[in-house]
This record gives C-alpha cells, structure tokens and sequence, in this order.
C-alpha cells in the first residue's frame, strides 16, 4: 500500500513496523504529530503517552526499554536541552529494548526560540545518528535504527528538520516485526546503577562501539550509498539538504549519507578519491565538513558557499552549487506583514491588556501567550525557555528589592503546560528562597501553542481518555503559596483581574493568580458577536489596542469608526470593556 | 514530464493544508511522485501560511523553487501578491478576491495597499480573479473556499474528472463531501 505522508506520519508508521511497543513524548513543533499519530492509528499495538516534560519523557521510555519494550521517544530540538541529562548517562548503561530518540530540529526557527543544530548532540552524547531525507526514508531508517539500537547495545538519535517532519510524500508500507518478548524483570547493577565503580569502565566500551559503528556506516551499511555521476565534483550530503544539491545537480557524483554519526570516514576517504574535488552541503552547522576535516580529507569550505544560519533553498543550492541563475523578479514591495496573533476572543487577551495598564515588568514564558509581546500588546519582556518566566522574575525581583514603584514590579506569565513543564520547581524556588514575584498562570485548559494537546491539569491523558487532573490551585498552596495569596479570576473580566492584580502586587509574599478560561480556537468556542455602534463611536481608537483581529477603523465615512468583523469575533467583550463610550454592544 | 510546481498562500485559519492535500492526494492517484511541504506553528494563529506542492515523475525538492512556480494560489489577494514574484513568466496566478486585513492594518500600523489587484495584473503571467466567497456561500459553507479555489486551479492540472473525485473522496470527511464537490464545481467552471 502507497499513501501521501508527512515525515512524521511515516515516523510513526515506521516505529509500528519496527515493532515498537511503547511511545512516549512532550509536544513541539515541529515534532508533535508523530505521537498523535501513533496514538491515533497504532493505540491497539502501542502504549502512548504525553509526559509533563521532555525529562520526564526521556526517562520513563528509558525505563520501558530496561523493561524489554522498544520504545520510541520524540521531542523537539531544545525538547533535548532538558533530557540531555538522562540522555548522556544513557549511552553509558545502553538499553534494554531498542531505544530510539526523535528529535525535529527547526532551521530557521519557524516556530522555535534558537536554532540549535542537535547532530552535535550525537557527537556529544556519543550515539548514533540517522537522518533521513524524505518520508519514505523516515518510515525505513526507523527499523533500522531500532536494530542498531539493540545490537550495539545504545541509545538512537534519529533526527528530523521542519522540512522534513512536515513535508509530506509517498511512503510504501511493510509489516510489522514481532515486538519484543516481556519476560521477568531483570536485575543487572552493573549495567543499569551508574555508580562511578560501574560507570568508569563503560566509557571505554562506548568508545569501541563508536568505532565499530563508524565500520558499519563505512562498510555495510544501506543507509549510506554513493551514487556516481560526473566525477568533477563530488557532493557529500544529507537529509534535506540531499534532495535539494540532487536537485540543482542530477548529474553529479553524490556521497549520500542516513548514518552521520559516528561519521564514516573510510567511505568518505573512498568516495572523494573518485572525484576531483568535494563539497559538503548541509544545513546549520559545518557539522560534517569538520569531521571529513579531522579524518584528512580535503573538502572545499562548504561555509563559504551555504549559511551556519537559516534554512537552504532549492534555489540557493542551485545557484550557489551550480552556478544557476537566480530568478530576477523582485517581490511587491512595502507590503504589510501578517504576524501570527492571538485569535478573537483568545482568553489571554485580557490579562495582557490590563498588564499593559499596570506597566509593571512582564516575566514571560513560552505558549500562545508569548504573543502579548507583540505591538499593540507589548507587555510581556523577557521569554527565554519553558519555566523560565518564574525563576527569571524571582532572580529580578531579588535584585530589585522591595519597591512600591510598579514599573519596577515584576510580574510572571506562564500556560498551563509551560507550569506543568517546569514552572513547579521555579515556584519551589521562589518560595523557598523569600521571593516575591506575582506568578500568572493562564490555565487556559490545553496545550494550545503546538496546536492542542492535553496536559496534566486537563484531566485526559494523549488518547482522551480521561486520567486524574492535578489540581493546580492545591497545588500551590502546597508548595507554600499562601491560600489567601492564590487567586483565581475571570480572565474576560478586566476590572475583576486589575483590581486582584493590585492587591496581589502590594503583598510582601509570592502570589499566584490562575484564569481558568478555556482556549477559544481548541474548543471552538463562539457567541453573539459585538457590533459597534456607529453613532455612539467617537473614532478613539482605544479599542483597537487591545489587537484583535476582529477590530478595525473604518475611515471610509466623514470620520473614523471602529468596526467588528462579525464572522470573527467571538463576543468575548474585552473590547467592549476598554471602550469609554459604550459603543460597542451586542 | 516536467514537474509542476504549485504554490498555495494564504491566512491561518483558510484551509490551505487541505487544499494541499487534494491536490496530493489527485497525484498519487494518477501514479505521479508528489511533495509537499508546509510550515505550521505559529502560523496558525492568523499568520501567513505557505504551502508547496511538486507534482511530477520524480521529484526532490518539496519546496518550489522561486521563479518556477507554475501556478499560484492566493487565498487571499495580499498573500497572493507577497508571492507573485515566484509564478514563471507565463505561468498562473489564481487569487481569491476576499480580503482579510493583518493585524498590523487593523490596528493601524500599516495600510492595506488599495491597488492590490493592479498589482497582482502586473505580474507577467495570467492572473485569474475568483469570487471564492461568494461561491462557497451559494453551497452553504463560507469555509469551502479553499476547495473553490481547488477547483480553479484543476482547469490547470492535467488530471481526469474521475481522478479529482478520488482526491476529494481521500482529502474530505464523508459528512462534508456533497458540500465541497459542489464547491469545487463551482470552482472548475470559473474559467
Ligand atoms: C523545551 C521545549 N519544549 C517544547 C516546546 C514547544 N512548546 C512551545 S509552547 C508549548 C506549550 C504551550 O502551552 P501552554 O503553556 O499551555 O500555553 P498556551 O499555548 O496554551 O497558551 C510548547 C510545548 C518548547 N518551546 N520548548
Ligand atoms: S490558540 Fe487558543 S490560546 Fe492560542 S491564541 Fe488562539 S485562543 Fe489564544
Ligand atoms: S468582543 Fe471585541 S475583542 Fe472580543 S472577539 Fe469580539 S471584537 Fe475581538
């Protein structure tokens, strides 16, 4: 059977075929639909499940595959920044069932906060790495690293881009393997306790099998194939970058490369002895061409040619590559740009509007939220990684000391899941150590950002079904939050949130202020919509602050007058509430 | 057989992932090679959204190489034009004439340019205008308009009547299909 896939679908058709019986993740684009995948169309075959982080995940997969199960851990590129520490350890103890790691890295960050290049995480960590170039690819390298997870006894990167999670092409399907046998639970110390007596002599043992690897990736292995053609030059490449250079030059000799790391230097060595001169193209990072460089090999500077940042295009491979010229049309200048924003009616609209009021100083983290940014909102200052807006305002509010002057308060932003994530332990952080800081939490009842997942204060787990909810507000107060200091309030009532605000700000204690109001576009939520009446509008423009897409100035009368697109607005009234006029009505 | 290069762009929200669908899903049932490609993310939140989609007998890239696009599909006359400079002289420019103001015009900071139209002809290629809307309206759904303007762009694609009726039979939910055949009609009698 032949079906259209995106890299990420077949991702998760290839951990079925490989007979993976265990699938665990945290959401983030662009890696999140491989599990939905999974939990959609493979649930009678594989347990899956979301994690509250990326940490968590990693180490409850590690322990499915210490139980014996394959098992397949996705995440995002920086996903890896918080697993890397069991991650590191991991190549240590090996695995028990094959252990594959997928991480999707975002060059160009399209939906991202940095652009890290995560092959030097392989490199780093000391496993191996897969990348494939096409959906088919990602659906068979799949099975592969499975098998070289388990034969050499280590954990598996197989990392994606965007280009390829989300670039869709057709994938020919397999069957599935037997998944592995559930026997007894072994006991072995020595390979799973890594005390420094049992851990020394492992690092040794990684470095041998690294060798090995890099045998295997030179000799035999059906992921790394030559492909002669014109010897003049000869192009080293993988992933995405592949098709793009196999593209601009069909004809050329190509050294294609599905296993990087550990990087098989005797194959490279062999291919550019058979051409006049080599070139890497990869995205990010130089991250082949330094390890040809090591081996000896003589490579023409391949950065000089393709940018460390940003994505490559087919048309600047060709260009660059070949030679080809660039099309000449300029685009249509000065045109507007459309930046994403928060939807009509999104419930985080009315918390920043009054934040704004207040001007105090916006700690942020990261969601749908980290959009309050953004002109005309602007109230949010500092977004750094997830959980980072409570412990970066405890460390600025410490240093600002105790001041009554609001544009020197500091105020924490943070989601539902962001809190789960790693806000918990912020906040620990901040009570145990005297802070005072207002925490927000938009409990907004979803994962809304990476498109709509549950977490752990929705009370359904990744297949719907429904799972005990951590209540967040007990929660709270059990770490130390004073009960009257916890406060929740109605996110669309804007005097009701300025008004807790400030009694919250005046307090010599940490607060935590949570909305409860649910995600307007993941539950489809909509009312009678709000109309602007045209004799009462003075033209203000006050209400188009609040940045709702739904809002706009008319000046096509003899004055300006706002206006409200009904087949947008949700009724959600935070406009409404801004006006001075009452002008704007149902 | 040269590969067909078609870009789809319009506003998060419009269903452009879907029209791209059809129109791979119209591919592999023709036996063709086809990619696609899409950024989501925060483009969903009322962004700009670009889609690509090669149809061919071996195709590698799945991005559209920039002056090569064969046929362009703008969701939205100022999303049409900020790619306009990518359709190949003689190729086809499709837009929808609705238009749908960024937040950057709706609050004021910047102008919806007037002229968008006069600009989008200036292109040297054919440009097609299509009341997008309004045909989805007279089938009962505002939100066919994205399978309006499929059926714009199939008078282009060398596919068969029986060949799009697969596309849209694998690309659209059973309770919705009668709906978005009846747009897509509409769409393909537009020229
Ligand atoms: C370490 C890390 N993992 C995952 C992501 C991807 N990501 C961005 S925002 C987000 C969750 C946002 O959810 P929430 O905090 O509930 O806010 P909402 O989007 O619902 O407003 C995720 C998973 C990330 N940026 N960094
Ligand atoms: S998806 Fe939900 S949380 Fe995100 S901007 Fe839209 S309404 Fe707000
Ligand atoms: S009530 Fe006002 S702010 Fe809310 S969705 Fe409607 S137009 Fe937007």
């Amino acid at each position: 059977m032949k079906q259209v896939l995106s890299g990420n679908e077949a991702i998760a058709r290839g951990a079925w075929e490989a007979g993976v019986s265990f699938a665990v993740a945290y959401p983030g684009t662009p890696s999140t639909e491989i599990l939905e995948t999974v939990a959609a169309s493979y649930k009678d075959d594989i347990y899956s499940q979301w994690s509250p982080n990326e940490k968590t995940a990693m180490e409850v997969g590690f322990g499915a595959s210490v139980a014996g199960a394959r098992t397949l851990v996705t995440m995002k590129h920086v996903g890896v920044n918080v697993a890397a520490d069991p991650l590191f350890t991991m190549a240590y103890t090996g695995v028990g069932g094959g252990l594959v790691l997928v991480c999707a890295d975002d060059p160009n960050l399209h939906s991202s906060q940095n652009e890290q290049d995560n092959r030097n995480y392989a490199k780093f960590v000391k496993m191996p790495l897969i990348e494939p170039s096409d959906s088919q690819e990602a659906k068979d390298f799949m099975a592969f690293a499975f098998d070289l997870s388990e034969k050499y006894d280590t954990p598996v990167m197989l990392r994606t881009t965007t280009r390829i999670s989300h670039s869709k092409s057709i994938v020919e399907f397999g069957d599935r393997r037997e998944p592995n046998k559930i026997g007894d639970l072994e006991r072995n110390a020595r390979k799973y306790t890594m005390l420094p007596g049992f851990a020394r002599p492992k690092h040794p043992i990684i470095e041998d099998k690294l060798k090995a690897i890099a045998k295997v990736g030179s000799e035999s292995c059906p992921l790394n194939r030559i492909e002669m053609g014109d010897t003049s030059v000869g192009i080293i490449t993988s992933g995405i970058s592949y098709q793009y250079a196999k593209e601009a030059m069909p004809k050329a000799s190509f050294l294609k490369l599905g296993l990087t790391y550990p990087f098989p230097a005797e194959l490279v060595k062999e291919f550019a002895s058979k051409v006049d001169k080599v070139i890497v193209v990869e995205e990010l990072d130089p991250f082949l061409e330094e390890q040809a460089t090591l081996a000896g090999i003589e490579v023409d500077n391949g950065k000089d040619l393709f940018p460390i940042c940003g994505e490559l295009d087919p048309v600047m491979v060709a260009n660059r590559l070949a030679g080809k010229a660039m099309n000449a049309v300029a685009p249509a200048p000065d045109l507007p740009i459309r930046p994403p924003v928060l939807c009509p009616g999104c419930s985080h609209r009315g918390v920043f509007t009054i934040l704004k009021k207040l001007k105090v100083f916006v700690a942020g983290d990261i969601g749908c939220y980290t959009l309050g940014a953004l002109p005309p909102l602007e109230s949010m200052h500092t977004c750094l990684c997830m959980g980072g807006s409570i412990t970066m305002a405890h460390g600025i509010a410490k240093v600002m000391g105790e001041t009554y002057d609001r544009k020197n308060k500091v105020v924490a932003i943070i989601g539902d899941s962001t809190f789960f994530h790693s806000g918990v332990t912020g906040l620990i952080d901040m009570i145990w150590n005297d802070g005072n800081a207002v925490v927000i939490i938009q409990d907004n009842r979803i994962t809304a950002m990476t498109g709509g997942q549950e977490n752990p204060g929705t009370g359904h787990d990744l297949s719907g079904i429904e799972s005990p909810q951590i209540d967040m507000e007990k929660l709270v107060v059990a770490l130390g939050v004073k009960p009257a200091n916890v406060r929740v309030v109605n996110s669309y009532n804007l005097k009701e949130v300025e008004d807790v605000m400030k009694e919250e700000l005046d307090k010599p204690s940490p607060s935590v202020v949570i909305t409860k109001e649910p995600c307007v576009l993941q539950f489809r939520i909509k009312e009678e919509p709000y109309r602007v009446d045209a004799d009462t509008c003075t033209g203000c423009k006050v209400c188009i602050k609040v940045g709702c897409i739904a809002l706009s100035i008319n000046d096509e009368g003899d004055e300006p007058k706002a206006e409200i697109a009904a087949e947008f607005c949700t009724g959600c009234s935070v406009c409404a509430q801004v006006c001075k006029f009452d002008a704007i009505v149902k | 057989m040269k590969t067909t290069n078609i870009l789809l762009a319009g506003v998060g929200g419009q269903g452009v992932l879907l029209a791209s669908r059809i129109l791979s899903e119209a591919a592999l049932a023709a036996g063709l090679d086809i990619k696609q490609s899409e950024v989501h993310g925060m483009s969903q939140r009322g962004g700009s959204v670009m889609s690509h989609v090669r149809i061919g007998e071996e195709v590698h890239s799945p991005i559209v190489p920039e002056g090569e696009c064969d046929i362009l599909a703008g969701f939205e006359p100022l999303e049409g034009l900020r790619q306009a400079h990518a359709v190949k002289e003689g190729g086809v420019l499709l837009y929808s004439v609705d238009r749908i103001n960024p937040s950057t015009v709706s609050a004021g900071f910047a102008q919806y340019p007037e002229d968008v139209e006069e600009q989008l002809k200036s292109f040297k290629c054919r440009t097609v205008a299509v009341p997008a809307v309004q045909y989805a309206e007279q089938v009962g759904n505002r939100r066919s308009a994205n399978v309006v303007m499929v059926g714009v762009m199939s008078n282009f694609l060398e596919f068969s009547d029986d060949i799009w009726s697969q596309a849209l039979t694998a690309a659209i939910p059973a309770k919705l299909l009668a709906l978005n055949i009846a747009a897509f009609e509409l769409g393909r009698k537009h020229i």
